[in-house]
């Protein structure tokens, strides 16, 4: 394609990611967004205005040169496209699929102002699938420093801190306590919105290109301590995440049937669960399903059992079950991306705004039997700027459920810390770190990504990790010191 | 967009065949897209699992309890009496708990002791020294407070006689006078009756038919040890089916003596992320993976938590069903299980 001009490119429109369609995903766990074709790719590319002072680039945690490689993009040069990306950024697939784009990038991008962004996201996966498939560019090690450094945890935020720091030669171990590695990436977020063949892939090629060992089954704390990690290593970064589920304080919590969403995601994404019993691991899920919370984990929870419920409509010729969302809230509080909710009642989930659980009642036999709320009208704004929901007086209702799924949001979890003297945390059980250099109060000691800020997103853990890992690397060459 | 649709339609259709189920778990191909001109296809860099962690040893302690040693330093040069550890077969497998029976720091070994119940037990019964397990993570749960408490009361009911030994073992080294209660359903679910007489000052065996030992139900001899006014019993430990402790805790409860059960409830991973282990105590619920396992059995709710392990045992009978079907198809079902 000739040169064009800004205002022939602003006139271009948007591609809409293609997807699969609503009524037959809603039958499996395959992947929703299908991804651009090269065409598709290129044509999008060609809107980028290529701005001398890229907004885009500051709204990225990790700071992707999106300039460049969207214009190697448009120019067909995709190895170019490609070492562009993995200049900042090792797992794009990941990155171009899970990343809250419309309050990064895309929400910087001044084509936003007064249209709409250029789908930044939908072009790092192309270019990152591109690279998965192909190989392109293999990541290159530079001479051995030998350094040893510990990182615990597989999640986003210890895989970018590894893949950095064996990039720059440093001899990385990474211990996981469960028997894969990917951490929130493969035991939280389904199928269909992150295959695990991608997770793997991306985590699988860094690690045989830079000689990164991941030791699986090791749980620190309890296999080995944090300080007897740093007997061996050099340095040691922490990226254990948020993995502690919260519950409700209401009755009826223990009843059979109430799990948390970290329950009922592991079951079905780490363990396969929707593939029993050719896979050990069940999961009992009602004709009824009511997940309370409306963030990203509540809709992957919902679409889960959406799907499963279909599933299961299908061997026994019934009609599919409800999932419903139950939220305290109201539509405009919802903290999960857009798409995911757009998709999830595309798929036929029922939100129930304004409704807050006050109990779960159960049967004889200790089953949920139904879930008891009152509904809410929204109030003054609180302490986070949103409207606060207010009890609605003498307005109780029952709602019939035979599943409830928890999704309030998770915290640290505390074993890591054990036999870690000097690691200073919070009343909320995170890690006390710096935000700019990840150290904490333990000398050698570095952590980023939920276990600092508590439950938050795959980028900004990414992104903790990577300013960790600069920090690690100055340290141990001893460009700064520790005090 | 035909096209896709009838593309889709075809890989949910190849979907329900069992060879594309297992092909497409282990990631070999994984045709993400065909889409407009350019065909991409993510071979995942993922590889097949290789199961690492060695049978030592296996030992056929009865019918269906097995004892086995498995190669994993990383878990013996830490455990303690009283922990436990997750095990998982191999790809397809699920993260089961099993008590630690034993362990060996200088050969970094752990041993466990399983009743086969389910599909994963029957499955590691089948197991044979040289084979491997996919996942071996550990220990887990807070060990078993040990010091001299004076007299105690040792109990083990089942397979629950093999994590009772290891804890046995280290009250009587810490200077305990101990008395020890074993106890089955019949004389050949008892094992290891020289290796708790070694290490108590005094042993009861029973059975529930008479057939070895005292017949009677460990909280007879249990009730009689407490009724004794020469007897100042500190401290109760009591590990088995549920039921037994439950009954256990009843026991005790009239005679005020604090009583220790180690609970094996439902897990997923084992490390407090999944809360699927939950069990309601008098004052809230807690983990038995990060809090426990061991707990003050006064306190814990044990209708709820009876409910609980109940909760999957029509999908515990399918996926026993399911391998027996496979099973057989492979021709491996070993005689005697039919």
């Amino acid at each position: 394609m000739a040169e064009l001009k800004p205002a022939e490119r602003m006139k271009i429109k948007r591609h809409e990611m293609p997807n699969q369609d609503h009524v037959l995903r809603r039958g499996n766990f395959e992947e929703v967004a299908l991804g651009y074709s090269l065409e598709t790719a290129k044509t999008e590319a060609e809107r980028c205005l290529q701005c001398k002072d890229p907004k885009c680039v500051q709204g990225c945690p990790v700071g992707v040169l999106i300039p460049q490689f969207i214009k190697a993009l448009r120019e067909g040069d995709m190895v170019k496209a490609v070492e562009w990306m993995k200049v900042k950024n090792n797992l794009p697939a990941i990155c171009g699929r899970v990343c809250p784009q419309e309050v990064q990038c895309e929400g910087n991008c001044i084509l936003g102002k007064k249209g709409e962004p250029v789908a930044i996201g939908r072009l790092e996966r192309y270019v990152g699938d591109f690279e998965l498939s192909q190989r392109t560019c293999p990541l290159v090690k530079a001479p051995k420093t030998g350094k040893k450094i510990a990182v615990v945890g597989s999640g986003p935020a210890g895989i970018t801190c590894a893949v950095d720091l064996g990039r720059e030669g440093h001899d990385v171990t990474i211990f996981e306590s469960l028997h894969g590695p990917g951490g929130v990436l493969v035991y939280g977020i389904p199928e269909f919105r992150l295959p695990k063949s991608v997770v793997h892939g991306e985590i699988g090629y860094a690690a045989d290109c830079l000689g990164i060992d991941i030791k699986t089954d090791h749980v620190i704390g309890r296999s080995f301590t944090l300080d007897e990690l740093l007997d061996d290593y050099d340095a040691v970064f922490l990226g254990t995440g948020a993995g502690l589920p919260s519950f409700m304080r209401i009755p009826g919590i223990n009843l059979n049937g109430v799990m948390s969403a970290n329950e009922f995601l592991t079951r079905v994404n780490l363990m396969k669960a929707y593939q029993f019993p050719e896979y050990d691991t069940p999961v009992k899920l009602g004709k009824k399903v009511a997940v309370i919370g409306a963030g990203n984990v509540a809709m992957d929870s919902v679409r889960c059992s959406a799907r499963l419920q279909s599933l299961q409509a299908k061997k026994t010729g019934d009609v599919p079950g409800e999932a419903h969302i139950v939220y305290r809230r109201s539509k405009d509080e919802v903290p999960a991306r857009q798409e995911e909710v757009h998709h999830a009642a595309e798929e036929g989930v029922i939100f129930n705004f304004l409704t807050n659980p006050i109990e779960i009642l159960g049967d004889e036999k200790g089953n949920v039997r139904a879930l008891r709320c009152v509904r809410m009208e929204l109030g003054e704004p609180d302490a986070s700027g949103r409207r606060k929901p207010v009890e609605i007086k003498g307005s109780e209702f029952d709602m019939e459920m035979d599943t409830v799924i928890m999704a309030l949001g998770t915290n640290p979890n505390p074993i890591v810390f054990v036999d870690a003297a000097g690691l200073e945390r919070t009343k909320y059980g995170t890690a006390v770190a710096d935000n700019d250099s990840g150290r904490t109060k333990k000398k050698r000691v570095w952590a980023g990504g939920d276990v600092v800020t508590g439950a938050a997103t795959v980028i900004s853990a990414m992104g903790a990790g990577k300013r960790a890992a600069a920090d690690i690397g100055k340290f141990l060459k001893g460009e700064v010191s520790w005090d | 967009m035909e096209n896709v649709s009838g593309k889709i339609i075809f890989l949910m259709k190849l979907w329900e065949t069992p060879l594309f189920c297992s092909l497409f778990s282990y990631g070999y191909i994984k045709i993400i897209y065909n889409f407009g001109t350019l065909q991409t296809e993510i071979h995942a860099a993922y590889k097949e699992e290789v199961p690492v962690y060695k049978i030592l040893k296996k030992e056929v302690l009865s019918d269906v309890v097995k004892l086995m040693d498995i190669d994993a330093p990383h878990v013996a040069r830490k455990a303690r009496a009283g922990q436990f550890v997750i095990v998982r077969i191999d790809e397809f497998g699920e993260r089961i708990p099993l008590t630690i029976a034993d362990y060996d720091r200088d050969k970094g070994t752990i041993t466990i002791i399983f009743q086969e119940l389910g599909k994963s037990t029957m499955h590691l019964g089948r197991l044979n020294p040289g084979d491997a397990l996919a996942s071996f993570a550990g220990p887990l749960g807070h060990p078993t407070e040990i010091e001299n408490f004076g007299m105690v009361v040792c109990m083990g009911g089942g397979v629950g006689i093999a994590p009772i030994y290891p804890i046995t073992r280290a009250l009587k080294e810490a200077g305990n006078r101990v008395i020890s209660i074993i106890g089955a359903r019949t004389k050949d679910l008892i094992f290891w009756e020289d290796r708790m007489r070694a290490v108590s000052d005094e042993l009861i065996v029973c059975t529930d038919d008479g057939s070895h030992g005292r017949k009677a139900l460990v909280t007879e001899p249990l009730k009689e040890i407490l009724g004794d006014k020469d007897n100042k019993v500190a401290r109760v430990w009591a590990i088995g089916p549920a039921i037994m402790m439950k009954f256990v805790t009843l026991t005790t409860k009239p005679f005020n003596v604090p009583t220790v059960v180690s609970l094996n409830t439902i897990m997923i991973d084992g490390t407090g992320m999944c809360g699927g282990c939950r069990v309601l105590l008098e004052d809230g619920a807690q983990f038995v993976c990060v809090d426990g396992p061991e707990f003050d059995g006064h306190k814990v709710n044990w209708e709820s938590l009876l409910s609980r392990l109940s909760f999957y045992r029509d999908e515990e009978k399918k996926a026993v069903e399911h391998w027996e079907h496979k099973c057989r198809l492979d021709g491996t079902l070993v005689k005697g299980r039919e």
